[in-house]
């Protein structure tokens, strides 16, 4: 079957760029690994995987809590103004984070729209793991939103009905029918939406600030300790990137498992 | 097979239309980025990793010695001192360093890319405390800073900034000095990240060279200076970088900076000469 065998230039072009991409992570751990004295874990490195730890615990609460209705309602339903939420829903998808911080401090910081009235009640959100979280539901909320209105989209609506008919309450319809259903979608946006959550950085540096133990989350660290302390920069990557390759390992094994039913 | 005719016929026609307006989008781009790129001129191009600080001054600078001398580009790269330190280190292609202070060129001298007899100190600075122009804390003095329900903006640890704050601060009784770094809320990367946010209101107080309050600024910001016996003087050092393609424009450069012409435009923009500039041989 000579179709079957791939031809030689698309593969010289394919293996140069998978060489791109991935020499630089293999560069990034061989530098980290023979750093001298690498891997200690200072408290800068244990107080900012804890913040990014519990930030985007609550990031994702909160997009599960909001989002799943959300998307539900965009999968189901038509009502006025639907686009438009749409084009809002994907725009901090293709926004700049670092624009995404700026609107944040134009609502909420202390001379922001909202911030202003805020302020006169004492509550300040800049500099505040308010703010980091707030940054991180803005720009990481709609890959999980995207995800479950496709889902919900696709569900057979057969099952709703005969329960609906046969007297099951809407929340009993979507607790028992169209959750068991869509468990592992909404599980790999909610994955794809914590991996967003962990690698802010932009909108997060200009909203929330950096302050260790504070506001500095995982990557802040990376990036503000690169002119301290190489180890910690370094230490701190190899953190990341291994909490995103479980992250993406989990993805992959919940999409494998969908594929193979 | 009539319609399907038909509808390969429509899906032929889409195609075509859908790369009608990728070439229009493409030409687009072109054009913009054609009329958007500088002309590259001919001659020597110098690049400048300057303090944040800098920033105004050395733009005038640069203008007023491209003019002088055409066949001189020169190019600007303002940061936190500290971060340029780890950039040189790093290898990045730089001719000129001017650092904030000292202890961010001895990184640089100690990455082997700069010879401590090139060293030059320039000009000096002095701190000053920022309040949003309302200031909202009503700070009046240093001791102020340490009031509760005070925000502080300082800079991230090593930016020149802050260890020059981390002076004044550190010559304040230990119970003042507490308060004061217990209302810190943010670690900026250069100082005129602290400027913006204290101008935009985000936070209480800041420290920041005397130098910061530009005539853009001064109209944004409250300032509380600090009295001599608080104050510390900034020393910024400049060198060449020893592996720089151009030693003799960059030394020129150097020279300007120091020439009455250059300090003129360093005072113009709130630093003070060196008293020791004085001592400098041509």
């Amino acid at each position: 079957m000579p179709q079957n065998r791939p031809p030689l230039i698309p593969i010289i072009i394919a293996a140069l760029f998978a060489l791109f991409l991935g020499l630089p992570l293999i560069a990034l751990i061989w530098r980290a690994i023979t750093l001298d004295g690498a891997l200690t874990a200072d408290l800068s490195i244990s107080s900012a995987v804890w913040l990014s730890l519990s930030t985007t615990t609550i990031t994702i609460l909160l997009i599960l809590i909001f989002g799943t209705p959300f998307a539900y309602l965009l999968a189901r339903y038509n009502f006025p103004g639907k686009r438009a939420i749409t084009i809002l829903i994907d725009l901090p998808i293709v926004m700049p984070p670092v624009v995404a911080g700026l609107a944040l401090l134009s609502a909420f910081g202390r001379r922001g729209l909202l911030g202003q009235w805020l302020a006169e009640f004492g509550i300040q959100i800049t500099f505040t793991a308010t703010a980091v979280i707030l940054a991180q539901l803005f720009v990481a909320s709609p890959f999980y939103i995207r995800a479950a209105q496709t889902r919900f989209a696709e569900l057979p609506r057969e099952y709703e009905e005969a329960a609906a008919v046969d007297g099951a309450t809407r929340w009993q319809i979507f607790r028992q029918i169209i959750l068991p259903q869509s468990g592992r979608a909404l599980l790999a946006g909610i994955i794809l939406s914590w991996a967003r959550a962990l690698g802010e950085f932009g909108a997060t540096i200009l909203f929330a600030g950096s302050l260790t133990g504070r506001t500095q989350t995982m990557p802040l660290l990376v990036y503000s300790a690169l002119e301290q302390d190489l180890r910690t920069t370094f230490t701190t990557a190899l953190i990341l990137l291994a909490m995103a390759a479980v992250a993406f390992s989990i993805t992959r094994w919940l999409t494998g498992l969908e594929e193979n039913e | 097979m009539m319609t399907n005719l038909l509808l390969y016929r429509t899906d032929a026609n889409r195609i075509k239309r859908l790369a009608q307006k990728i070439w229009i989008l493409a030409i687009t781009g072109f054009i913009a980025l054609c009329v958007g790129c500088t002309p590259q001129t001919a001659g020597t191009e110098l690049t400048i990793f300057a303090a944040s600080s800098l920033s105004n001054a050395f733009t005038e600078l640069a203008q007023t010695y491209e003019t002088q001398n055409p066949e001189i580009t020169i190019q600007l790269n303002f940061a936190g001192s500290s971060q340029l330190a780890a950039q040189i280190s790093e290898g990045a292609p730089a001719d000129i360093f001017a650092s904030a202070d000292s202890d961010q060129m001895n990184t640089a001298v100690a990455s082997q890319r700069i010879d401590p007899e090139q060293i030059i100190p320039f000009l000096t600075n002095q701190l000053t405390i920022i309040a949003p122009l309302d200031n909202p804390a009503n700070l009046m003095t240093l001791n102020d800073l340490a009031q509760t329900e005070t925000s502080l903006i300082l800079a991230a640890p090593n930016v020149p900034i802050r260890t020059y704050a981390d002076q004044v601060i550190g010559r304040q009784t230990s119970d003042i000095q507490q308060n004061i770094y217990a209302n810190l809320v943010s670690e900026e990367d250069n100082v005129r990240q602290i400027v913006a946010k204290i101008a935009l209101g985000e936070a209480d107080a800041g420290i920041v060279y005397i130098s910061d309050i530009t005539p853009d600024i001064s109209s944004q910001v409250t300032t509380i200076p600090l009295n001599t016996t608080q104050n510390v003087t900034a020393t910024y050092p400049i060198a060449r970088l020893n592996d720089t393609p151009n030693p003799e424009e960059a030394h020129a450069f150097i020279q300007f900076i120091l020439s009455p012409d250059g300090q003129d435009i360093l005072r113009k923009w709130g630093f003070a000469p060196l008293d020791t500039s004085a001592a400098w041989q041509p």
